[in-house]
């Protein structure tokens, strides 16, 4: 009796906790709807048209009939991927009180090494891998390049005080300038066609197989999903992030508790940084199957968007995710029906953004009192 | 007295928050000229009053009126505008301005298009002779001492031409001699028409400076009386809603062996200057070594080297024989060490986190709470009921933001985490700052019973009242040394008094 009665306010708090996390993402995406809605109408476009492209194009109707649709659903699943990996590296970074502005390249340094072991190592070791060790390992040793790459920054920002904002933005020039050297040079696909910068196709033993014939989506949309449970379990249920939390939110508290609080910044960095690079890595071995310059449009940084619009939560991350994605998989058939820009998408994607970093702006409109307010302004006045 | 007008009138006032009724009914009145007291515990209501009147939120019933009209407060501007003037408990000052600087802020004087400093200045000297405030117009706020910068919030006041003010918990943050400042200048503003509302929880300072004495309990007034018709005892009863003991009942005892020893330690503060100079001393188990002092004399920084959280530059910090110079925290811990820290928020809590998760912030990683590196759910949440039962802690549910607490309920979470791991040494750095009778004398309970069960104590703390109450030895510390150790009972208030006060020095 008691335990029911107990479980059913756990229940309770736990559907009262999402309702409240959830409100201020889903009005911002809603305003910025409306909004995106009427400049639409204002360069003389038809918004219900171009919103019913967007969805069509990214989930599919029986307008399309099945197999585009289920194909326009794969492709959302597909570009969700890297995007659920690199928020899921900004957000935990966030949870540790870091703001980890190099996703992007810590991303292209995954990449990069993924590529390498998957086109290079069986040369240099002169006779095929097998899949289930020639795939893991070019995934892993991308994943722990990149945690290497955000660690250094980790370190710097522990043991001198640097701050990770600088050092991750000048981390992504050596990263994205030293790949385009690389990709230029070096590791530059050799075949007699090839002009562009990137790297020869990777063996197939390293390539990640589709799960359904004749469709893009890949098993790293399916270990992304895993991924950020593993996020939630970890950062909730263990003792590493529970350390992890308590350095981000009270740092002095922390080092009250015992907790290590530069390693706890170094280690945090470098899981950050591991799920970056697997978003880089990710894209080389279950979709492109090499890495090829300029492969990424900015998902280290829409990263930081999905981040701050997912709260930081893995499940807020996997759904923002898929809106991402939904949007730049639909622009392509929003911008067939109406022959509006693809820009339009960039521009809502902006304004949702905008609506959760200045949350205020949507509280006021929809008159939502916070609930964090009233604990500051009677802060020290004793109750 | 009661033939001066009356300045401001609360009526039946009636606040109703989610779940509390936080006014019930208030009636509450002030003369002029007069400084009248509004006492009670954390959650009596005396917060919500006071911003009604200051405008932060609209009662649900009765009405306010100022000089008799009735007034309507929508925000601390309309307020201002009615003459009423607020010193928050925390200030609100810029550190880098200059106190002229400070008090136009958000009223600044304009002359030809750039900042008129040299007028406000003027005005800041004129109120500043008239009230005997003493204020320089041109320091830097940064720099001042903590009495100095209460004043120049008094002044922005005045400056604003309150001449009602509200004085928010003010002698927290103050030593005893910047208080007996206060209250002479508090005395000052009155003689010159100034009302004062003294919000507080001493019973010391209320019965010494006031004109009239409101107590609140639980949303409602309980009564309203007059000094010289009350005391302590009584008040604390109105307060509590019970008999409360003021005095701390401690039996003589043995003490034992040395638990902790400091040989010569000597600890730089952030700022790299030496604030502890090889200071030496040692506590026994079953034994309260008090360390009283002004504060800033070094006694933060060494409670820093003492558990972990700096190290000292030289010297040997051993505890039950273990050389622990330098350790990190969590070794120290496990070496049996209880920490109450000075700064509850800052150091003793997340605020954001349940009460379960901070009584277990020191404990998180090993059984139960933990079973390889997996937090155990059942084993934080059944420690959390058992410890805000056994300890008294207020709150709904183990569940609560440590954030949502009152002071002292914050308190008695950190303290309820401390006490009850098996430890050899509790370091106490000012257990009951800021706090209500009803936590000060649970705290102080409990220190006794850790002392009575044989574990050495060191308790810090710049109220002498409660460096007095509990310790079997007092240590003076004056300019990062210890100046003396003496029997408490051997010592007068007016010896320590002179110690904390650097009187040696002048006789060495």
């Amino acid at each position: 009796m008691q335990s029911e009665k107990q479980s059913n306010s756990l229940i309770k708090r736990i559907l009262q906790s999402i309702s409240d996390a959830s409100l201020v993402p889903f009005l911002a995406i809603l305003t910025a709807v409306i909004i995106g809605g009427i400049i639409i109408k204002i360069v003389g476009g038809d918004p219900f048209l171009a919103y019913k492209g967007l969805i069509e194009g990214s989930f599919g109707s029986p307008e399309l009939g099945l197999e585009k649709s289920l194909k326009a659903i794969s492709e959302t699943a597909v570009w969700s991927t890297p995007y659920i990996f690199a928020g899921l590296a900004v957000a935990l970074a966030f949870k540790g009180g870091l703001f980890n502005i190099g996703a992007e390249g810590q991303l292209a340094v995954g990449a990069v090494f993924s590529a390498l072991i998957g086109y290079a190592l069986p040369e240099w070791l002169g006779f095929d891998l097998p899949v289930y060790i020639h795939l893991p390992l070019a995934i892993i040793v991308g994943m722990l390049m990149g945690g290497v790459w955000a660690g250094i920054v980790g370190a710097l920002k522990a043991y001198t005080g640097g701050h990770e904002v600088i050092n991750t933005i000048m981390m992504n020039y050596i990263a994205l300038n030293t790949t385009s050297f690389l990709l230029n040079g070096v590791m530059k696909d050799r075949s007699p066609t090839n002009v562009i910068a990137r790297t020869p196709l990777i063996a197939e033993s390293a390539r990640m197989p589709a799960i359904f014939d004749g469709l893009r989506v890949h098993w790293g949309f399916v270990l992304a999903l895993l991924v950020a449970f593993f996020i939630w379990w970890l950062l909730n249920k263990t003792t590493l992030g529970f350390e992890i939390r308590t350095v981000g939110l009270n740092p002095d508290a922390a080092q009250y508790a015992g907790i290590n609080v530069k390693r706890t910044i170094i280690l945090t960095m470098m899981l950050s940084g591991m799920l970056a690079g697997l978003a880089g890595s990710i894209e080389v071995t279950g979709l492109n199957y090499r890495h090829e310059l300029g492969f990424s449009i900015g998902y280290g940084y829409d990263a930081i968007a999905i981040a701050l619009l997912g709260k930081s939560h893995p499940l807020g991350i996997v759904l923002a995710s898929f809106l991402f994605a939904a949007m730049r998989n639909g622009a392509t058939r929003m911008q067939f029906l109406t022959q509006l820009p693809v820009d339009l998408i960039s521009m809502i994607q902006a304004l949702i953004l905008l609506f959760v970093a200045a949350d205020a702006i949507i509280r006021y409109i929809y008159r939502i009192k916070s609930k964090g307010e009233r604990v500051v302004l009677t802060r020290g006045w004793g109750g | 007295m009661s033939e001066s007008p009356i300045v401001l009138e609360a009526k039946g006032i009636t606040k109703q928050f989610p779940g509390v009724l936080a006014n019930d009914n208030v009636n509450f009145d002030l003369r002029k000229g007069e400084i009248h007291a509004l006492l009670g515990e954390n959650g009596a209501g005396k917060s919500t009053l006071m911003n009604l009147l200051y405008g932060l939120h609209k009662p649900d019933k009765g009405e306010i009126t100022v000089n008799g009209k009735n007034a309507i407060i929508h925000s601390p501007n309309d307020s201002i505008e009615l003459g009423i003037g607020m010193v928050h408990q925390h200030f609100m000052l810029i550190p880098v301005f200059s106190v002229a600087e400070n008090v136009m802020l958000g009223d600044e004087a304009v002359k030809n298009g750039s900042l008129d400093r040299n007028s406000v200045a003027k005005k800041i000297t004129d109120i500043s002779k008239q009230y005997g405030l003493d204020v320089d117009p041109n320091a830097l706020v940064g720099t001042l001492p903590v009495g100095i910068q209460q004043r120049v919030e008094i002044v922005k006041t005045l400056y604003r031409n309150a001449e009602i003010v509200i004085l928010d918990e003010p002698t927290a943050v103050l030593t005893p001699q910047e208080a007996e400042d206060l209250f002479r200048i508090m005395r000052d503003l009155t003689a010159r028409g100034v009302s004062i509302i003294f919000i507080t929880h001493k019973l010391k300072e209320v019965l010494a400076v006031a004109d009239r004495i409101t107590v609140m309990r639980a949303g409602r007034v309980i009564n309203t009386v007059k000094p010289s018709e009350t005391d302590s005892a009584q008040l604390a009863n109105m307060m509590v809603g019970r008999q409360v003991i003021l005095t701390v009942d401690k039996q003589d005892h043995e003490a034992a062996d040395e638990i902790l020893k400091v040989e010569g330690i000597t600890v730089r503060d952030q700022r790299d200057l030496e604030t502890v100079h090889n200071v030496s001393f040692s506590v026994r188990g079953g034994e309260v070594l008090g360390i009283a002092g002004v504060q800033g004399n070094g006694q933060t920084e060494l409670s820093e080297a003492l558990t972990g959280l700096r190290s000292p530059t030289s010297g040997k910090v051993t505890i039950d024989g273990k050389d622990l110079t330098g350790k990190p925290p969590r070794i120290i811990t496990e070496a049996g060490l209880a920490h109450i820290p000075e700064d509850r928020q800052r150091h003793g809590l997340v605020l954001s986190y349940s009460i379960a998760d901070n009584m277990a912030l020191c404990d998180y990683y090993h059984a139960p709470f933990s079973s390889r590196g997996v937090l155990q759910p059942k084993a934080l949440d059944e420690n959390a009921r058992k410890l805000i039962s056994a300890f008294d802690v207020r709150t709904p549910s183990a569940f609560v933001n440590a954030g949502k607490l009152s002071g002292g309920n914050q308190q008695k979470v950190i303290v309820a985490r401390e006490l009850s791991r098996n430890v050899k040494l509790v370091i106490a750095n000012q257990p009951t700052r800021g706090l209500d009778v009803g936590s000060i004398e649970y705290i102080h309970s409990e220190i006794i019973k850790m002392r009575d069960r044989g574990v050495a104590v060191l308790l810090i703390s710049a109220e002498l009242d409660e460096i007095m109450a509990l310790s079997d030895r007092i240590a003076v510390m004056y300019r990062g040394q210890i100046v003396a150790i003496v029997e408490a009972k051997k010592t007068t208030r007016e010896q320590l008094g002179l110690w904390m006060a650097g009187a040696h020095v002048q006789t060495a």
